[in-house]
């Protein structure tokens, strides 16, 4: 049985959920569903939208939002907050030494072919000393829970996480339409969340300017994450920029504005490593700004996040962060890792393709629930397919067993029933160290039974109240 | 042997490019049985160039122009020493372990064909050494020097597929069977003074490197099948011609761009001396 | 001229009078053999193959503002976007003929609230003063060109001056631009050809004329120039052709020519547009 988070084993209300649900009681579910059309309407006319792989310009589509909020007491969050903060801190760290000294291959805590021959890897920034020290600026760490005890890391995403706005989108909605609820809650607030990302774009600016001049520069709106990054740069009153907008001179990098040349210190880029400079990366890329790396490595702007995270945040190096926090931090790590099985080991290889209906299975450089197999739910046809796959690449592989995800209150055609959950809370990294705004993405399987909470396959979103006492 | 090389890139426009970057790996260092006496590296507009380093030690240089630009000519002159040693090249800057020159590019990943052909090739060689001579003369002799089918975005499986290419083909399929045998490999851009009294060239040369256990890195040459001599003055290294290209660069507008190359690589004592 | 009662309206060549205002006469030609009121209305609200269509314009506008979203205010965004949506939803393309003037009551509510919005959430910045400019840019250019349409084609009309028709069309010009009372306030005549062409040229109080539009224009670029701290020929261009507009009289520009003065104002229009664009967008 998955843990409820609202109703202990012997049926009772846990105190966390105790407003919502004598809050539930006064509500018909007529009057649920007006609500839940209303908010649909919201996210329509507001235009948050993703656009899924693979659709072309009419494939908008909105994220469902439950408006149950999931809730967390403030004695959780502050203990997960505090295994965040060792996370992250510990994947910069990482990063500090795999581009830097590399004592963690020396000491065999990591096998070297997994830094050399990660397509993460950014050979290019070897040596190079990012600004302040900070690769990861801004890191989604997915958590899950299993018990009443323990958050389990499912990911790490320290690449260009996205998903933020969908979490400040949500409390909109619970202000708008759940005011009654939220009043009767002690709700710490998340609105702030783009004030704390500026403020952490400026403590990392290269030049010790009083306003550095921050942009955000995206592929443009075809890009799934678009309206992310619209409504990102305006709420921190910066400019959003495509790659054509931007221009280097004399490694110098520059905005194209009605007023003329502006510089600029620091870019908040969600493009991909591959994209952002066709002069040392895909030659092809018509994204980014050719001769951005070169001012970068020549100090004169900064890059948030970093180039070659990704070396940091695959599924295969994710097995290791218990050891890497240990061996870095010195530290015992406070958020727990899902047992993994690594592939490209035989006798793993051999354990996994045995018990391949009680594991899932995931690309090491897979995301978005894309390629990966969940087994219990699987066919016998789908896990021999699967089989084949995974024999063929070892190495790209990863397997873990199937958690009982947590399971919240969430209204769907049968009235309100518990769904699976999982929590991406947004760890912000500046000069003066971590901020985490309260709460996070959580995001829930709308099919009954489902563990998939990947937007893409069917996933919806919930507001997340960190309720003070 | 003292190899003097002259390079000259010229680049013309119908009508101005508005700015113009480049990114130039075009001027060698000097390391053992290689010695540069001089080097010099000339524009004719007035540019912002800047040299450094990139991540695997080349000298690298960024050029940028601001423009408006409807002509730009890049020269490169100067003169190297250089001492045969068996192809085995020593004193380089070396910035990562061999085995990171196992990675996959895109411009040198195998597939099941190549693949193939890389085991039975390599098969009945005994020895790292061995096997990567078996492979070179194996390319030299089923892939065709033609420089028609292919272009910088020809990847290894694709030249492969044609069996021909050119010096850079014939390298990036060296070097993706190489890796997929567990050897590191690694591309090398450079000059090539050819004993047959070809002085006038249309572009540098290309070759690979890989490494033997208890040699270091051998400097193999598949377009001609021989390991390099001092007939060899190496200029760039990387995983692949992306990244030891001597040019990579880009333009603001403009139109009709047309290029034009002229290498001339000479013995020194050919040459006038004033 | 879908506002002309059809009893008055005369034969054929008014629904290719608006085509032709419209600059998609030859377009419609490739399309359909012949002028109806339905059918040019139905090109110019709902065709695909008509870029400037009521309905491929929401479109463009609805991928524009996404695309510059940070620079609309959440009031604008929404009433674009909402917009577009209505159109996926109610699809007006299907309506019957009858029902379309009910449809572009609610276009022009559409375009009324986006403007709105924009005057009143905006932050005055270069994306304000860019927006109004915009606004009178295209505005100048239709009025000019209804302008033009009208007295090319309605002038020199058979109809008696001062008979049914003529005064129907006149009076649906005034309501085509919204300045139907506003008439009878400035003149208290009844309708005029010339007095119509003075309002809708010369009078500055007339928020539309072509005197309004480049006040208007003048004023953004001179806020855009400030903001800038440089002038350039986008100013001079539109500065030169108000003051031209100012030292004009309806009388001079009868005797001279109505088309010929339209046709010159549009060009220089385009100038000043164009002049714009190399100076701030390229």
């Amino acid at each position: 049985m998955a843990f409820d988070e609202m109703h202990t084993e012997g049926g009772a209300v846990r105190s966390a959920y105790a407003g919502v649900a004598s809050w539930l009681e006064t509500v018909s579910a007529d009057q649920l569903a007006r609500r839940r059309a209303e908010a649909e309407l919201l996210y329509r006319r507001g235009g948050i939208t993703f656009s899924v792989y693979g659709d072309t310009q009419g494939g908008e589509r909105i994220i469902p939002h439950d408006l149950l909020p999931r809730i967390l007491s403030a004695a959780e969050w502050s203990r997960l907050a505090a295994g965040l903060e060792q996370r992250v801190r510990a994947l910069n760290m990482y990063l500090t030494d795999i581009y830097g000294p590399q004592e963690t291959l020396k000491a065999g805590i990591v096998p070297p072919d997994l830094v050399w021959r990660n397509p993460a890897f950014r050979p290019e920034m070897m040596g190079f000393k990012v600004p302040h020290g900070i690769y990861v600026h801004i890191a989604g760490i997915d958590v899950v829970r299993v018990d009443g005890d323990d958050f389990y890391v499912l990911e790490d995403n320290a690449r260009t996480p996205s998903g933020v706005s969908y979490m400040l989108g949500g409390r909109e909605i619970s202000m708008r339409l759940m005011p009654d609820l939220l009043a009767s809650h002690r709700v710490a607030p998340i609105e702030n969340y783009p004030n704390e990302l500026l403020a952490v774009l400026c403590s990392v600016a290269p030049r010790d300017r009083s306003e550095p001049t921050v942009v955000l520069l995206t592929p443009g709106q075809f890009n799934s994450a678009y309206y992310e990054h619209s409504y990102l740069a305006d709420r921190m009153g910066v400019e959003p920029v495509e790659g054509r907008d931007l221009f280097v001179q004399n490694d110098v990098v520059f905005m194209r504005t009605t007023k003329g040349p502006r510089r600029v210190d620091v870019i908040y880029r969600r493009i991909d490593d591959d994209f952002l400079d066709s002069l040392v990366f895909r030659p092809d890329s018509l994204l980014g700004v050719p001769g951005l790396f070169a001012a970068y490595t020549a100090g004169n702007v900064t890059l948030a996040n970093a180039l070659g995270t990704g070396v940091a945040d695959d599924k295969d190096i994710y097995s290791y962060m218990p050891e890497i926090t240990r061996f870095l931090l010195g530290e015992e790590p406070i958020l727990k890792n899902v047992p993994t099985w690594r592939c490209r080991e035989p006798e793993a290889l051999a354990y996994v393709c045995e018990h391949l209906p009680e594991l899932v299975v995931k690309r090491v450089d897979g995301s978005g629930g894309y390629g990966m197999l969940v087994g219990p739910h699987a066919t016998v046809a789908e896990r021999a397919a699967f089989k084949v796959m995974l024999q063929a690449n070892p190495e790209r592989y990863i397997a873990q067993p199937t958690l009982a995800l947590s399971t919240c209150p969430t209204f769907v055609e049968s009235g309100v029933a518990p769904r699976h959950v999982d929590l991406r809370p947004f760890v912000l990294t500046g000069r003066h160290g971590v901020r985490i705004v309260p709460g996070g993405l959580t995001r829930v399987a709308l099919r009954e039974n489902s563990l998939v909470v990947n937007s893409s396959q069917g996933g919806g979103t919930k507001d997340t109240w960190v309720v003070e006492r | 042997m003292r190899i003097a090389i002259q390079h000259r890139t010229q680049y013309s426009y119908d009508t101005p490019a508005r700015s113009i970057i480049q990114m130039l790996r075009l001027t060698p260092r000097s390391h053992e049985g290689q010695t540069v006496h001089r080097w010099h590296v000339e524009v004719d507009q007035d540019a912002d160039l800047r040299a450094g380093e990139d991540a695997f030690g080349n000298i690298m240089h960024v050029l940028s122009l601001p423009g408006p630009v409807d002509s730009l000519t890049l020269s490169l002159h100067g003169e190297v020493e250089t001492a045969g040693a068996d192809g085995i090249v020593r004193g380089t800057v070396e910035r990562f372990p061999p085995r990171l020159f196992l990675r996959e590019t895109p411009l040198t990943g195998v597939n099941p064909d190549l693949r193939a052909y890389a085991d039975a090739v390599v098969r009945g060689a005994t020895g790292t050494l061995d096997r990567l001579h078996a492979l070179m003369n194996a390319i030299r002799a089923d892939i065709a020097f033609d420089t028609s089918p292919t272009n910088v975005t020809t990847t290894a499986a694709e030249a492969f597929t044609l069996k021909r290419g050119v010096c850079q083909d014939l390298t990036h399929v060296f070097i993706a069977c190489a890796r997929d045998a567990g050897i590191p490999a690694r591309y090398i851009g450079g000059h090539l003074y050819r004993s047959d009294g070809a002085i006038l060239q249309e572009a540098g040369h290309a070759w690979a490197e890989a490494y033997v256990e208890e040699l270091g890195w051998v400097g193999f040459d598949p377009a001609n099948g021989v390991c390099v001599t001092d007939s060899y003055v190496r200029v760039s290294a990387g995983l692949d011609y992306l990244g030891a290209a001597p040019v990579r660069g880009t333009r603001m507008g403009g139109t009709s761009e047309r290029m034009s190359v002229d290498v001339r690589v000479n013995q020194a004592s050919f040459q006038s001396q004033s | 001229m879908s506002s002309l009662p059809s009893t008055h309206a005369s034969e054929g060549n008014e629904w290719e009078s608006a085509l032709a205002s419209a600059g998609c006469l030859d377009l419609f030609r490739q399309h359909h053999a012949e002028a109806t009121a339905e059918s040019v209305t139905r090109f110019l609200a709902f065709s695909e193959h008509n870029p400037s269509s009521i309905r491929q314009c929401l479109e463009t506008a609805r991928f524009n503002a996404r695309a510059v979203r940070t620079a609309l205010t959440v009031e604008m965004w929404e009433t674009i976007n909402g917009a577009w949506l209505e159109i996926q939803d109610s699809k007006p393309h299907a309506l019957p003929f009858i029902d379309i003037p009910r449809f572009l009551d609610w276009v022009k509510e559409v375009s009324l609230r986006f403007d709105g919005s924009g005057y009143r959430t905006m932050l005055r910045n270069d994306a304000f003063y860019f927006s109004r400019l915009g606004i009178y840019l295209e505005r100048a250019d239709a009025t000019a060109r209804i302008l033009d349409v009208k007295f090319h084609f309605l002038l020199p009309a058979t109809s008696p001056v001062g008979g049914g028709v003529d005064y129907a069309q006149w009076s649906a010009i005034l309501r085509a631009v919204s300045a139907a009372a506003s008439y009878h306030w400035v003149y208290r005549e009844s309708l005029k050809p010339w007095l119509i062409a003075d309002l809708l040229i010369l009078k500055e109080e007339m928020p539309r004329s072509l005197a309004a539009c480049y006040a208007n224009i003048i004023t953004n670029l001179d806020h855009l120039a400030a903001a800038g701290g440089r002038q350039g020929a986008a100013q001079r261009r539109a500065h030169a052709l108000y003051r031209k507009l100012r030292s004009e009289n309806i009388a001079q520009i009868f005797q001279s020519g109505l088309h010929e003065f339209i046709n010159g104002f549009i060009a220089d229009n385009d100038g000043v547009n164009a002049a714009v664009v190399e100076q701030y967008l390229s």
